[in-house]
């Protein structure tokens, strides 16, 4: 791996010599790098490359074949489950709902913990997610992609994590919306310092709202660095990719 | 019934046998091993039965209840091969319901502590047990492959596997007590059950036989929802690891 920029900062997670097979293909390899904290990190690299597999290890949905992870200094194999879950949270490009209302799936994290969660908070939940306070009632079932997209983040929001990973979370998303999800996810990273995991495949994206960045190929973590890299890159694959000609 | 009766009764499996012939249906080989193991089987069984009447031994009665608990776990452990250690928790289910009925029906004196009753009673439970746990088994696999995301989902956000799991469980055990419910219902009005048919046809008092049919539909509904909800919840923590992650089942086409 290259590293075009020194990151500096402390890291909110690392990973050492990270690795990840399942039914003997290898998804993820040998992959050491951070995430530094306080700051927003962007994930590119073409389909396959293992971007949401790392997500999916950061949050403990699965865990590494070899290596470990970190979350602010301590292994994660060693923090609870529910806990290291509530504390990164997670928001999948598919937007997964459950059936019922808007309102049940936004306080699913609380009804979790059997707590409640506030018509107030809801509705407030949602208009920063770019929603009416009315679609606290709709069916989930008569929600369009974007806005179940939306209400994805905003049910993320509820555990207020201390990293958030964002999986494609604007792919349906119009350029309004976009730009709205954007800006929220920059209030919610400079007022509370929450750490962003951010993966993208649009590039232009990754440029204007990521502080630094990890391309991703095959597996493996190619470059990382200050998202300037990506103007940059010194390596000739990711010369290609960001060229538009990566296969 | 004279054994020339029952011998002309197999006009009953010449009637299927040529229809089978005639149409090509190539039913003719399944039909006739059926019709020579049902013989086998059951004459067996009446010699079988016969010898533990007449002996009057309680460790007969358990070796019988223990053969029938080991063919119910043997039929249904296919269904549910994909769930860890899942032919101890069939055993474990099928020793509880049968202690359960047999506790109830014996400790209350409903039916005399005699082979006459506890071997045909446990047959009857342990048959209906190990229908719903094929039934409850079937469904739970299907609804785990179906569901996955949203178990993961509610992982994800921070719940623990009881959480996570716990709509296709409910929907698997609901589903699987249905067929039960539903022909409890209709009994009676559409066909006769056919212990209460047997026991008519045998000279019994209808009343009579109604009375000890209804204390089998009663008992089969304690059965069936003991079955699915305990094997239900002995089965799902194995579907995750120590650190709450959802193991992969291999479903039943990939075996």
């Amino acid at each position: 791996m290259q590293q075009a920029n020194e990151v500096t900062g402390k890291a909110a997670i690392e990973l050492n010599h990270v690795s990840y097979s399942d039914e003997g293909l290898d998804i993820i390899k040998d992959v050491s790098g951070f995430l530094p904290e306080g700051k927003i990190t962007t994930f590119v690299g073409p389909s396959g490359a293992g971007k949401t597999t790392i997500f999916r290890l950061l949050n403990g949905l699965i865990s590494p074949i070899n290596g470990d992870i970190h979350l602010f200094g301590e292994d994660i194999q060693t923090i609870e489950p529910t806990t290291l879950r509530r504390t990164v949270g997670i928001a999948l490009q598919d937007a997964t709902m459950l059936r019922g209302s808007v309102y049940k799936n936004l306080a699913m994290p609380k009804t979790l913990q059997n707590q409640e969660l506030e018509k107030e908070d809801a509705e407030h939940l949602l208009i920063q997610v770019g929603l009416d306070a009315s679609f606290l009632n709709r069916d989930i079932a008569d929600l369009s992609g974007g806005q179940r997209q939306k209400v994805s983040i905003a049910r993320t929001l509820v555990n207020r994590p201390k990293v958030l990973l964002l999986d494609e979370i604007t792919s349906s998303l119009d350029r309004v919306s976009t730009s709205d999800i954007e800006h929220l996810i920059q209030h919610i990273n400079q007022e509370f310092a929450v750490t962003i995991a951010w993966i993208t495949h649009n590039l232009e994206q990754a440029l204007h709202i990521g502080d630094y960045t990890w391309v991703m190929m095959n597996g493996e973590l190619i470059e990382s660095g200050n998202t300037d890299v990506l103007k940059n890159p010194a390596d000739p694959r990711v010369q290609q990719f960001i060229k538009g000609d990566w296969q | 019934m004279s054994f020339l009766s029952l011998g002309l009764s197999l006009i009953f499996v010449l009637i299927p046998l040529i229809l089978s012939k005639t149409l090509h249906l190539g039913l003719g080989k399944d039909t006739f091993i059926a019709t020579i193991r049902s013989i086998i089987q059951l004459i067996a069984v009446g010699y079988v039965l016969t010898f533990v009447f007449e002996s009057g031994s309680y460790l007969f009665i358990i070796l019988m209840v223990a053969l029938m608990i080991g063919a119910a776990t043997h039929n249904a452990q296919k269904k549910g091969a994909s769930i860890k250690g899942i032919i101890w928790k069939l055993i474990l289910t099928f020793i509880f319901i049968e202690i359960l009925t047999q506790s109830i029906l014996l400790g209350f004196q409903i039916t005399p502590p005699t082979a006459q009753y506890i071997i045909p009673i446990s047959g009857m439970v342990v048959g209906n047990s190990m229908v719903l746990s094929i039934l409850f088994l079937n469904r739970f696999t299907a609804e785990i492959q179906t569901q996955k995301k949203e178990t993961e989902l509610l992982l994800s956000l921070g719940g623990t596997p009881k959480q996570a799991i716990h709509l296709p469980l409910i929907h698997s055990i609901k589903a699987s007590l249905i067929p039960t419910i539903e022909s409890q219902k209709t009994i009676g009005l559409v066909q006769l059950p056919g212990m209460m048919s047997g026991q008519i046809i045998a000279g019994a008092d209808p009343i009579q036989a109604v009375q000890f049919q209804l204390l089998i539909l009663f008992l089969l509904l304690t059965t069936a929802a003991v079955t699915s909800i305990m094997l239900g919840f002995l089965s799902y923590p194995t579907l995750f690891n120590e650190r709450m992650q959802m193991l992969k089942i291999k479903t039943e086409e990939e075996e």
